[in-house]
């Protein structure tokens, strides 16, 4: 009995960590709609500085308080990050602000290894909380129990915080509906960038209170970041009592998991949250969203197919790109290959995104289906290669069939999670079916036919069918089927109102983004020669939504461009230098900055503006109705 | 729609990279390792290699040429260890790959050396797969895999008096193989072991409270630990704390490379007993020589990862010393049963199944002025603890 009592309190002190964090990611969603990548880097920030403080500060105020201290360095950090970088593009599309934080994370992990090192730290115990207490033959550790004592504490703070100050009526009001307190002349700049400053002081503090139990490390933020955002999504978004009680549940749930299925970790936070959202959309604590008053494919330019002349450019621009492998190397033409790879997945996510309104966080889930679907048929049925490769992205076709149906029974951010679940369900069950999958050692030996086997034929081989994917997908975007698509995604009610069964049309959107994206993982698998778990991890979806916010989620073929930039600079940069993340960090910043719009939407819009000046007034009237 | 202009113009830039001039009297190698991913560990290996390449070029280089390693990152991703093989391999032209830290990158890359018919030196990457269920005639591996470290720990380990064995590992291919051969050798030991519990925390994310918990709870005699890097801090600061390492034996994969156990300073677990790289009280000439010239260049010890590093390109350079030739079937032909020297003594890579007879410190955890230590250490040579060549035959695919 002792025992489980313990287990039951060590699950509450690995709570509270989680909990500082996700209050505070959940509170910065809730009142700015940002999407905080970053929060998981000021966490390390956080470890990071108060090494230095605890290191250099001896005895138990050099201790606690160099705690605070990292703290509140590191809130004025994120106050500096919110005002230069965040300020200029709230107005950007939805999930822009994802990029940015994106951007910044990556520039993190490679400035913390310059200026702390690559060796792992281990800081000093918290004086006064070195041991531990016995509990009927059970040790405590103290520093635990403190952890346990803490969350409530900073839970009961935040709650008078919210119910008993202005500043707190205010950031439940812009939770609830920040238009209105725009409306109502409350200053959102200075709101937004202290409930920014709030959130990443509750990171950091979370991450410095680490430092007696784990190692300081440039790696910590991506450890903590994913389960994060399911804690703050389980709790329900903006519920600072749901975030609390989630992080209790994961932690209980895992604690006492481990004694009967000691592999479940690996995917038990995930198994939760789809389970959590399947039975409710908002989370435990979550209320619905309110609907949005602003279209979110509301374009200054709409949509249009191609004029003749754009389109006999793009002609002559695929056939300068057809003619490559008569001036280029070997090498230049599988980095093509990648490129083009890379091109039909982004086009696929983009599809859904900006024509069904449906950001997924988890579409390598499809990719890597699509590849593992080639590896099964190429090596274990010994099928040539042009059958495994028309038949290879039926299992993304099932996966996003099977999957989709789920998802989009939600909306918004909840979609976007439940997406993130499976992809992490699919993905384990790739790395856990080591029978079948290979395990992380993946499938070995998936190269192409002799037809396809020099880099000139595989690169015209994936050329030619990103070109096919890029029109296809353009062809049904102009169709009725995707009319009617826009239509649901404009404006869920009002297209119900007229007939369209909405909810179906998304899946049929979904399905299309899941085969399409199945057969760039087909082709991947053909290129690489061999398939991981890797092929349909989050840092790969995470690419994917970098590729299509860089090109621009409002326009139709933006993904293209988002592709090849992302692809080429990563694929250079990784090449070229060390230090890839933090150049390729920095590139997106300032690509954030320059192109608020994504590259393809800020040039379109300027081009625009120039054509018609006159209708400039009209247009922002337009903007302002809405 | 620029998209492909934009391509063609990316696409003729990288061509102008590719087609720099080779010049002459040089031989390339490509090295490719998880750099931004796992700098504590290729940092030193780094160092180790840059090491090697000054003494050989001091030497008069291979047959009278310099040799030049061309190193590239692989942040971690096989897909991008691939990216980066194929441009050593078509652009840069190098003689040979070496490198590579993760299992499966070392598996993709040598993969990759299979289909294109390129000369793959494996230097970190423990999986017994690349040289035995899925070995190739193009690959070799320089340390000594997860077999010969389970065995060597296995021999001191099967001395113990426990009988009750809990194991914990992180939960991927490295951590499920390291378990699953020791418990095959040690059950073939000690008939009379009962295993007890297993924990499998995934890897990089372990949460050591009920970690630990769930061990002391199984109430185990002796405990086998495979986590390591900042899963092993934790779990070691919170068994510290939780008693969970009093009066049981542990028996540590890896702890006592320096890579692993400085950064747990006084924390160190006292007793364990574990492979590693005690630099400190190695006394061979040999590796007096090394550490000598180690620390006037970089002013720092070395760590196990710097050996690698060192060793695999030393390796590299005899080699192609031995082939005079870029010719990777006459490569192979010359690494087939090549011996050389070593900071650990004289190594050679075997021809049955391409693996080097390079092997690990073993000993016991120690503390000392406040650092984690190895002491009773002893060197296991690699090839007293591989399987029999009848064995190795069966787990290798013929060429």
């Amino acid at each position: 009995m002792a025992f489980y009592v313990v287990q039951f309190l060590t699950g509450l002190a690995s709570a509270a960590s989680l909990f500082l964090m996700a209050s505070g990611l959940s509170i910065i969603f809730g009142v700015t709609r940002i999407v905080n990548f970053a929060h998981g880097a000021f966490y390390m920030i956080g470890a990071y500085v108060a090494f230095t403080l605890t290191e250099r500060f001896s005895g138990a105020l050099g201790f606690w308080g160099g705690i605070v201290a990292a703290a509140l360095v590191v809130a004025l950090l994120g106050v500096l990050v919110e005002m230069v970088l965040l300020r200029r593009i709230y107005h950007s599309p939805e999930l822009f602000q994802l990029l940015a934080t994106f951007g910044l994370t990556l520039m993190v992990q490679d400035l913390v290894v310059l200026i702390w090192g690559p060796d792992d730290l281990v800081g000093r115990r918290a004086p006064g909380f070195k041991g531990a207490v016995d509990f009927f033959g059970q040790a405590i550790p103290s520093y635990d129990l403190f952890l346990i004592v803490l969350s409530p504490v900073v839970l009961g703070i935040l709650y008078l915080l919210f119910q008993r100050t202005r500043w707190g009526i205010l950031v439940r009001a812009a939770t609830q509906d920040r238009d209105m307190v725009a409306a109502l002349g409350v200053n959102q700049k200075w709101l937004f960038t202290s409930v920014f400053a709030v959130g990443v002081f509750l990171a950091a503090l979370g991450g410095a209170l680490q430092i007696p139990r784990d190692a300081v490390h440039h790696a910590m933020d991506l450890r903590i970041i994913v389960e994060v955002f399911v804690v703050v999504v389980i709790g329900g978004l903006g519920s600072i009592i749901g975030a609390f009680v989630a992080a209790v549940l994961v932690s209980e749930l895992n604690a006492f998991g481990i004694l009967i299925f000691p592999k479940i970790s690996i995917i038990l936070v995930f198994l939760v949250m789809a389970v959590v959202l399947i039975v409710r959309p908002w989370g435990l604590f979550g209320k619905p969203e309110a609907p949005a008053r602003r279209s979110p494919g509301l374009t200054v330019n709409p949509w249009r197919p191609l004029t003749s002349g754009e389109r006999l450019a793009s002609l002559a621009a695929l056939a300068i790109a057809a003619l490559l492998p008569f001036f280029v190397g070997n090498y230049a033409l599988s980095v093509g290959s990648e490129i083009a790879i890379f091109v039909i997945f982004a086009v696929s996510l983009h599809f859904l995104m900006s024509v069904g309104g449906l950001a997924s966080f988890g579409h390598a889930a499809y990719f890597g289906l699509g590849a593992y679907g080639v590896a099964f048929l190429a090596k274990m049925a010994g099928l040539p290669m042009i059958v495994s490769l028309s038949l290879g992205p039926l299992l993304g076709c099932l996966g996003a069939a099977v999957f989709g149906f789920f998802c989009v029974q939600l909306s918004g951010v909840y979609f976007a999670m439940l997406t993130l679940a499976f992809a992490q369900i699919v993905w384990s069950i790739a790395f856990q079916w080591v029978a079948v999958t290979g395990g992380d050692n993946g499938i070995l030996g998936v190269w192409p036919d002799k037809w396809a086997a020099s880099p000139s034929s595989f690169y015209w081989l994936s050329l030619g069918i990103a070109a096919l994917a890029v029109v296809i997908l353009r062809i049904i975007v102009f169709s009725p089927f995707g009319y009617a698509l826009r239509a649901t995604r404009d404006s869920m009610l009002r297209s119900e109102a007229i007939g369209i069964n909405a909810k179906r049309m998304q899946w049929t959107a979904f399905v299309i983004a899941g085969t399409v994206a199945g057969v760039a993982g087909a082709l991947f698998a053909f290129l690489k020669g061999s398939v991981f778990p890797d092929n349909m991890g989050i840092p790969l979806s995470v690419d994917a939504l970098v590729m299509v916010l860089l090109g621009g989620v409002e326009t139709v073929s933006g993904a293209v461009i988002g592709a090849i930039v992302f692809k080429a600079a990563n694929i250079w940069l990784v090449s070229q230098t060390d230090w890839s993340k933090l150049v390729l960090g920095a590139f997106i910043v300032l690509i954030v900055v320059a192109f608020p719009k994504g590259i393809v939407g800020t040039l379109e819009a300027l081009i625009s503006r120039r054509k018609s000046a006159s209708a400039k007034p009209l247009v922002t009237r337009i903007e302002t109705a809405e | 729609m620029r998209k492909f202009i934009l391509a063609a113009s990316l696409a003729i830039a990288a061509a102008g990279f590719a087609n720099s001039a080779q010049a002459q009297g040089e031989i390339k190698i490509g090295e490719i390792n998880s750099y931004s991913l796992l700098p504590a560990f290729t940092e030193p290996y780094r160092k180790g290699w840059q090491l090697a390449v000054e003494e050989i070029n001091a030497a008069g280089g291979i047959n009278g040429k310099k040799l030049v390693v061309i190193s590239k990152d692989d942040g971690g991703k096989p897909a991008d260890a691939q990216t980066a093989a194929n441009e050593l391999v078509s652009s840069e032209n190098v003689a040979m790959l070496t490198g590579t830290f993760l299992s499966n990158i070392g598996l993709a890359v040598s993969d990759f050396a299979n289909q294109k018919k390129v000369f793959f030196l494996a230097a970190e990457p423990l999986t017994d797969a690349i040289t035995w269920s899925k070995g190739n005639r193009y690959t070799f591996r320089l340390r000594p895999s997860n077999y010969m470290q389970a065995a060597m720990l296995v021999e001191a380990a099967s001395k113990l008096p426990a009988k009750r064995w809990a194991t914990v590992a992180p939960n991927y291919e490295y951590g499920q193989s390291a378990v699953s051969v020791f418990k095959k050798l040690m059950s073939e030991k000690r008939p009379d072991i009962q295993w007890v519990d297993e924990q499998w925390p995934p890897q990089g994310k372990i949460d050591a409270g009920p970690v630990v918990q769930a061990l002391a709870a199984a109430n185990p005699e002796a405990i086998l630990n495979v986590t390591f890097g900042a899963d092993l801090v934790k779990f070691v600061r919170e068994g510290n704390t939780r008693g969970l390492f009093k009066g049981r034996d542990v028996v540590s994969f890896l702890t006592g490379e320096p890579e692993y156990l400085d950064p747990l300073k006084d924390e160190t677990p006292v007793g364990w007993i574990v492979t590693g790289y005690p630099w400190y009280d190695i006394k061979t000439p040999d590796h007096d020589k090394f550490l000598k010239a180690y620390q006037a260049k970089f002013n720092d010890y070395p760590r196990l990862g710097s050996i690698v590093g060192y060793q695999t390109i030393k390796a590299a350079a005899a080699i192609l010393t031995k082939a005079n030739s870029t010719d990777p079937e006459k490569l192979i032909a010359a690494t087939e049963g090549l011996s050389m020297p070593s900071p650990f003594g004289e190594i050679t890579f075997r021809k049955i199944d391409h693996q080097s007879t390079l092997g690990a410190y073993v000993g016991k955890t120690a503390l000392k002025d406040g650092k984690g230590v190895m002491v009773d250490i002893a060197y296991k040579k690699g090839s007293d603890f591989l399987p029999s060549d009848a064995e190795v035959e069966k787990l290798r695919p013929k060429d």
